[in-house]
């Protein structure tokens, strides 16, 4: 693995000459007051990857699964070749993603498996659709997003990615890791498209790393809030769904989907076809598990009906089904929920709720 | 890359209106590529979602069994925005079909074994293309005794009714077709499904059971096979429940670690009876 190092007043025109190349979104707080990734050219210099807040208000998930894309198109008549859908091509160009928190990074690594990106060279990896083979979206997009992170030095009160498989300098899923050292940045390239762009950079002396250790271990020590998951692990899905504290959080809830909006690792999808004139195309766009239409039939029958099991959903899917299904958690503890919620419902107290609960021994046993 | 969200272009070849109360139609298809039409392998308890550019899509059972060639049938309630659009269509219209998707009946691991079929109502779909499957010369001699029990409101309400005599003549078929209450012009059975399978009493001994129909059916039935011995791994049950991508991503099928899309629609009731009743 090669270090670079980066000295911070020289970030701006690192940046421009990368942009020569490809698309380059770097951090910047919008009008809104908001921040979100926008094309360099566009951010006002200089540029900062650290957004105030510690993090960007809206993963950069979408830049791989977008809140609305086409699917597909056709022509909206009868006749020869009429209404027959026919795929919509991703856009191509590649992008950079710079100072990506490494949740987030985590977030889409985590995405991965459930869109069925296969990796590289990897022949076992499932893929969602079996024969079909992986989300061509999803995969066209992943492929053309080279993803810079942005080591975490000082954690949030709200986030718990620690807790999660992830970490404040975690690696997983990023191209290359930069880590703030004051005055410059450490550059740690991490997968081959990552090493392209450090073509320019100096490298990293032993001291530079020896700091960079340092800060994480710093990190780390940030994260205070532990919550045991053991129990949820061992206990069946039906003694979970059981448990008291779901009608306490329905009573709470309101099924805003706030949670869902924001959440990196949240991927729930609606299929749409819209048709104006000759023209018509099909979509998708981001849903939500808080909807009662998302799960209603059309005969009016709904699996999840009442609000005590659409938010139950929301915490079963992350942290039983999917590790049970891809043998890790469906959430990356980047906090957002947590500060998006309307009602204070914090997912970590639902978790250790979850499994303080949860029966000691499995039903039945002596 | 195949992508699995792109229909296969179809034409729509047949249009057969099933029961007296025109809610329910069979659809039959033909995919516009051959290539396309050679490579739908399926297996009986499989569905595809029905895809109409601009109104959009259903996932539907398919009723025919891959024994009869490469035309596809579908036998579809008409309820919602999809299938209503789908009833409309007049044979020769275009349309599309994506599939084939989950996991169906496990008839290659039941090889051996005798087969108890019970179906009520319009359920009895992809029943239809088990049945068809297991009566082919090909593979009837594969399995034991094959009992097919169905229950349906009146005689006129009854799918496939050709079908079914044909059924009904053969000697290597114990079957069993009933309506709720005695109809002019009915000499077969009378009573609900549960009741039909006390009298048919089908033993459990090596021995499987694919049971579809409504709640009720299942829920009245159930009883009645463990009363004769039946345990909750030899009976597969098909869930229904809203789906968009069928390929276990979208999230809407979702119940418990399972997608009913991907990882069902065919589920053993012992597998249900672990999960929120969210279907």
């Amino acid at each position: 693995m090669q270090s670079y190092l980066l000295a911070k007043d020289r970030l701006d025109g690192f940046v421009s000459r990368l942009a020569d190349r490809l698309t380059v979104y770097v951090p910047a707080k919008g009008a809104d007051g908001l921040w979100s990734f926008v094309a360099s050219g566009s951010a006002q210099p200089p540029l900062a990857l650290t957004p105030e807040g510690g993090n960007t208000n809206m993963p950069p998930k979408s830049f791989v699964f977008p809140r609305t894309e086409v699917l597909m198109r056709f022509d909206n008549r009868a006749g020869e070749g009429g209404m027959i859908l026919r795929e919509e091509p991703v856009p191509a160009g590649r992008a950079v993603l710079l100072g990506v928190r490494p949740c987030d990074a985590k977030a889409l690594a985590v995405l991965d498996g459930i869109f069925g990106r296969r990796a590289s060279g990897d022949a076992s990896g499932e893929v969602s659709g079996g024969a079909f083979g992986a989300d061509p979206y999803w995969a066209a997009r992943r492929e053309a997003t080279i993803l810079c992170g942005l080591a975490c030095n000082y954690p949030c009160p709200t986030c718990f990615c620690d807790q999660m498989g992830c970490g404040p300098h975690h690696r997983e899923g990023l191209d290359a890791l930069w880590t703030d050292l004051g005055e410059s940045y450490l550059v740690t390239i991490l997968t081959e498209r990552g090493r392209e762009l450090a073509s320019d950079l100096a490298p990293a002396a032993q001291a530079d790393l020896n700091r960079a250790e340092s800060l994480k271990a710093e990190a780390a020590s940030l994260l205070t809030g532990k919550f045991p998951m053991d129990k949820i692990a061992q206990r069946g899905v039906l003694e979970l769904c059981e448990l008291p504290l779901w009608a306490e959080l329905a009573a709470t809830c309101l099924n805003c989907g706030a949670c869902t909006h924001v959440c990196p690792t949240c991927h729930c999808f609606d299929i749409q076809d819209e048709v104006k004139g000759e023209r018509g195309r099909r979509l998708r766009n981001w849903d939500t598990c808080m909807s009662g239409l998302f799960t209603r039939h059309a005969s009016g029958h709904n699996p999840r009906g009442d609000k005590l099991a659409r938010v139950r959903q929301r915490f079963m899917h992350k942290f039983k089904y999917i590790p049970v299904k891809r043998g890790e958690a469906g959430c990356v503890g980047c906090g957002r929920c947590i500060k998006a919620c309307p009602v204070n419902i914090d997912v970590r107290e639902v978790v250790r709720a979850m499994n303080e609960q949860a029966p000691q021994t499995p039903e039945g046993a002596a | 890359m195949n992508n699995p969200y792109l229909p296969y272009p179809a034409r729509l070849t047949g249009v057969r209106e099933e029961t007296e109360d025109k809610s329910i139609r069979t659809f039959r298809l033909e995919l516009l590529d051959p290539g396309q039409a050679g490579a739908f392998a399926y297996v009986p308890g499989q569905f595809a979602e029905l895809s109409l550019a601009g109104v959009g899509e259903a996932p539907i059972g398919i009723a025919s069994s891959p024994t009869e060639g490469q035309e596809l049938l579908f036998s579809v309630f008409r309820t919602g925005k999809v299938t209503e659009a789908l009833h409309a269509l007049a044979p020769g219209a275009v349309m599309g079909v994506r599939g084939p998707l989950g996991k169906g009946f496990p008839l290659g691991d039941l090889k051996g074994e005798n087969l108890v079929i019970i179906a009520g109502g319009f359920a009895v779909t992809t029943l239809r293309s088990a049945m068809v499957w297991l009566l082919d010369p090909a593979n009837r001699g594969d399995f034991g005794e094959i009992t097919f029990i169905y229950g349906a409101r009146t005689p006129g309400m009854l799918l496939y009714r050709e079908q079914l005599a044909t059924w009904a003549a053969r000697a290597d078929v114990a079957c069993h077709v009933a309506v709720d209450r005695p109809a002019p012009g009915w000499d077969g059975q009378v009573g609900f499904v549960p009741q039909i399978v006390a009298e048919a009493a089908p033993r459990p001994e090596n021995a499987a059971a694919l049971v579809c129909g409504p709640p009720a059916m299942i829920k009245y039935t159930q009883p009645v096979l463990s009363e004769l011995g039946w345990q909750d791994g030899q009976i597969f049950l098909s869930l229904e429940n809203r789906m968009k991508c069928g390929i276990g991503v979208c999230g809407r099928c979702n119940v418990g670690p399972y997608y009913v899309c991907k990882d069902g629609p065919v589920f053993t009731k012992a597998e249900l009876d672990l999960l929120p009743k969210e279907y």
